[in-house]
């Protein structure tokens, strides 16, 4: 891979001089972020909606490479994740419902029928 | 392909016929598809014959049967003089103990198994003789062993008879034992297995010894010996003999077949068709001479005491057997297969006419029990006394002269010779007196069975007294091809099987003259007659006699009544030990605990283990994340160690 | 200048808000807390010239997925839990294991080699609206993905509803 050049530099930060990287960075602390809620909160609400977080960082740093690389594609790409993101939450929201019913459990500790 | 090839099939066919259809299709008319088999075979022998007897002799290989590198064997014939006169025994007693047993097992449920294995039998025992490779010779050895396990234990519900099949099979695995390894020995120092290249290359390994446990032996008499082990096994000479006794539990038409006239000679044939590798080894004749003398003598010992009909019949083969192989250890092997072949005549006809008498006295054995019967059975009578005069060896029957061409030959070979000589004279005496024990017992005098018996005695059915006559032209005549020179001069006959054999078994030297020929022929005469007389005085004249000296002799008595203890010998240092090794050891601790602890040990462990791997499945859905957030750290950590070089 | 400043104020804006949303006792909190990220992500967006996503991220998602969201808190009726553990007894793991990947994470992006450039320059899309560049990309390179993704949502449409279903007894 080549090292960025003067004109790299140009679109390397996109002629709005805030570079790529910090985006990315940005990605990925909110990433973090959501999967830390995730693998530590006892809520399953809290659970999707760490979840949603998650999905939300990628889409940030997908637009940004599509910006960056002037190439339309992570747009795209966003526009399927937001999708596939929404059916998710969805049907997740469908299934705690129905778990609810059933158990009147929301936390994920307490829900181990499938232990052993 | 020459026609000989038919002389195996045709019983192969009529064994496969009546095995796969027998059951359901043919059933009582087994006999119908078996006797034809053996008829072709046997019209086809009887050709053959007259061909070798022309001069032509027959070595064509008809299927190449393994080829593996540098070993190849072929599925191939060999018809010489030799094979030609096994073929006229096998397949002509053959026939007539398939015509008798249309008699003697009319009723049986297995009928169609017993035809099919007499003709698997009668397969078997000619690619043994007709073979001219030692591994085809082996496979007829081995099959010819099967089916006298079969046909032994035919009856198999009854558990002395399986027994019996199975004792055969595993006293004869002893004696196989020691000829596979002679077999192997023969392909590792000559390269081959065929008689032709075997024969031809032995004389080069004259003098080689080879090293067993630091002890120099002599290669070629450690060949001869470990073949002769095989024929000591087949031919239950002593040590192996044990097997042949029981073998009588089998029917009747077995016993004449099998252990009579064919697969008991089986041995005999081996050592004759190797008497190239024998006459090299003058240690593994003597071996062979005394073997067969001193079996010869014990076995005829023993049948002077014993009461079941079959049984003396038995210890009778034993001991002829034993003079064959006598004849063969002092280089007349031609002798010893002459005897063989009148032997085949009259042993059949012996033990079919025992067959005849226990069909009639409703299977009853003990001759104790019998008496008088040459009334209600002439034709079994006066056939079963030409046979016992042809064994006891009566000038004119066939028996005197085939044992006096062995003992005049045997008087001739030397120290070992004479005493060999000394042993098969004193046995003639002795075969000649249990063999009219015999007559006099259950042919004369009163009748000492029970009324229920009485009423039941009749003379056999036509199928079961034609061969018995046929038989008894055999005993008759058989011998007259082999009259020997010193009364053959004067009526103008030679000696017409030694000159046959003489290209295949050579003849040995004769160094004594005609009056001593004329001196031996005398003795045995002697010992025949005398015989017979001390029979008639002890049995017929005076019937207390034997009761006396039976007192008299009690300890004697009781060990010949025992058969000198040789079972129980066997029981005690070989049977038990093998016994309580195969319980305590093998099943005790190999399959207790070694196997089974592997068995068991395995799915415990595996059941142990997913026990301990179970605990990883909590339930909790954030312990699974947490599982995989970790595989990511460890992947990024691997994947930045692996940039980093 | 001015740039890196509005890129400091929203990258602060939403890592504070990310906190925030993940440690809630509340989740009816959390999820209006959610609200402003979204709103945040969408001015994002539109820093990158991406003005029809933005649309597309204020109405999905804080239109409909938060909407959704509040609808089942209030369906269930979901009391605050005032007295129970927030997170899971493995805390401490877990912290770890996340703070290590993203010093992993952040260590790689400064290394970060960006690739070729594409046709779709900022002045081109400007020109045609950020709209119909995708319209006339989506249209024709992805059209097959384009219709899988309404199957997803049939999918999602028709799992709901089965899942949530009352049983009638």
């Amino acid at each position: 891979m080549i090292a960025p050049a003067e004109t790299d530099e140009k679109r390397h930060t996109g002629g709005i001089m805030v570079p790529l990287d910090w985006y990315i960075g940005l990605s990925a602390v909110i990433f973090m972020i959501g999967m830390a809620g995730f693998l530590l909160r006892r809520n399953i609400l809290i659970m999707l909606i760490s979840l949603e977080l998650m999905l939300n960082s990628v889409n940030i740093s997908l637009v940004a490479f599509s910006h960056y690389l002037q190439d339309l594609r992570g747009q795209v790409l966003v526009f399927f994740t937001i999708t596939v993101a929404a059916a998710e939450a969805a049907i997740g929201l469908a299934i705690l419902v129905s778990l609810f019913r059933n158990r009147s459990l929301i936390h994920t500790d307490e829900i181990t029928e499938m232990k052993g | 392909m020459d026609k000989v090839i038919l002389i195996p099939a045709l019983p192969l066919l009529a064994f496969a016929v009546n095995i796969i259809f027998g059951r359901a299709f043919i059933k009582d008319r087994a006999h119908w598809v078996a006797i034809a088999g053996v008829l072709g075979s046997f019209l086809i022998s009887l050709q053959t014959f007259t061909e070798v007897l022309a001069g032509r002799t027959i070595n064509q290989d008809v299927y190449s049967w393994i080829v593996s590198g540098h070993f190849s064997v072929t599925i191939g014939f060999l018809v010489d003089q030799l094979t030609a006169v096994m073929l006229i025994v096998v397949t002509s007693i053959s026939l007539l103990v398939h015509i008798y047993s249309i008699g003697y097992m009319h009723g049986d449920g297995g009928y169609y198994r017993f035809f099919s294995y007499l003709s698997l039998f009668t397969f078997s025992m000619l690619m043994l003789v007709m073979g001219n490779n030692l591994l085809q010779l082996y496979l007829g050895w081995e099959a010819v062993g099967l089916c006298s396990y079969f046909l032994i234990g035919f009856w198999f519900d009854k558990k002395s008879a399986s027994d019996a099949g199975k004792k055969a099979f595993i006293v004869n695995r002893f004696g196989d034992f020691g000829f596979g390894l002679g077999v192997m020995l023969i392909f590792l120092t000559l390269g081959s297995l065929n008689y032709a290249d075997i024969f031809a290359t032995v004389g080069t390994l004259q003098g080689q010894t080879i090293s067993i446990c630091g002890n120099n032996v002599d290669l070629i008499t450690l060949i001869a010996l470990l073949l002769f082990c095989g024929a000591v096994g087949k031919s239950a000479q002593i040590p192996l003999h044990v097997w042949l006794p029981d073998a009588m539990e089998g029917p009747t038409p077995v016993s004449a077949l099998i252990h009579a006239a064919t697969m008991v000679t089986a041995g005999v044939f081996m050592v004759a068709r190797f008497n190239p590798i024998f006459n090299l080894s003058e240690v593994a004749m003597n071996v062979v001479a005394v073997t067969g003398g001193v079996t010869c003598l014990f076995a005829a010992t023993i049948a002077l005491v014993q009461n079941d009909i079959k049984r003396i019949v038995a210890y009778s083969t034993v001991s002829q057997l034993g003079y064959m192989f006598l004849a063969c250890g002092v280089g007349a092997y031609g002798a010893g297969v002459f005897h063989l072949f009148t032997h085949a005549y009259f042993k059949a006809l012996l033990f079919l006419g025992a067959g005849s008498v226990m069909h009639a006295m409703s299977g009853e054995l003990d001759i104790q029990k019998m008496g008088g019967l040459r009334k209600y059975m002439p034709v079994t009578y006066w056939t079963f006394l030409i046979a016992s005069f042809s064994i006891a060896g009566v000038p004119g029957l066939a028996g005197f002269f085939s044992k006096d061409e062995i003992l005049w030959l045997a008087y001739n070979g030397g120290p070992v010779g004479r005493f060999v000589w000394l042993l098969g004279t004193i046995t003639a005496a002795l075969t000649a007196f249990y063999s009219f024990r015999i007559i006099f017992l259950a042919f004369h005098g009163k009748f000492r069975g029970t009324h229920e018996q009485e009423h039941h005695l009749h003379e056999s059915p036509k199928s079961m007294t034609i061969p018995l006559i046929v038989l008894a032209v055999g005993a008759i005549s058989a011998g007259w091809v082999g009259i020997p020179a010193v009364i053959g001069e004067n009526i103008g006959v030679s000696n017409g099987i030694a000159h046959f054999f003489q290209p295949v078994l050579g003849h040995p030297e004769v160094t004594a003259g005609h009056e001593e020929e004329t001196m031996v022929m005398g003795i045995s005469v002697a010992c025949a007659v005398g015989g017979i007389l001390l029979a008639w005085v002890m049995y017929s004249l005076r019937p207390g006699i034997p009761l006396v000296m039976g007192r008299i002799f009690r300890g004697s008595y009781k060990i010949l009544w025992n058969k000198y203890y040789v079972d129980e010998f066997y029981d005690l240092i070989i049977v038990r030990p093998f016994k309580w090794i195969s319980s305590a050891i093998l099943i005790g601790f190999t399959d207790g605990k070694i196997i089974e602890g592997i068995v068991n040990g395995v799915p415990a462990a595996i059941a142990a283990f997913g026990e301990k791997l179970r605990k990883l499945q909590t339930g909790n859905v954030q312990h699974y994340a947490l599982g995989m957030a970790l595989g990511l750290f460890v992947i990024i950590t691997l994947v930045f160690i692996a940039a980093g070089e | 200048m001015p740039a890196k400043l509005f890129f400091g104020y929203f990258a602060l804006a939403m890592t504070v808000l990310s906190l925030i949303i993940v440690t809630r006792k509340n989740p009816v909190h959390s999820v209006l807390w959610m609200l402003a990220l979204f709103f945040h992500i969408a001015a994002v967006y539109l820093f990158l010239n991406a003005e029809f996503l933005a649309a597309v991220q204020v109405i999905l998602y804080a239109g409909a997925v938060l909407v959704l969201f509040l609808f089942v808190i209030m369906m269930l009726n979901i009391k605050i839990e005032v007295s129970a553990d927030r997170a899971i007894g493995e805390w401490p793991i877990g912290l770890a294991l996340v703070g290590s990947i993203l010093i992993f994470a952040l260590f790689a992006v400064g290394r970060l080699v960006q690739g070729p450039a594409g046709a779709a320059t900022i002045e081109a899309v400007r020109a045609e609206t950020d709209a119909k560049a995708l319209g006339m990309t989506m249209y024709t390179n992805y059209l097959f993905p384009f219709e899988i993704a309404s199957l997803i949502l049939l999918i999602a449409i028709v799992g709901a509803m089965v899942l949530a279903k009352r049983r009638q007894e």
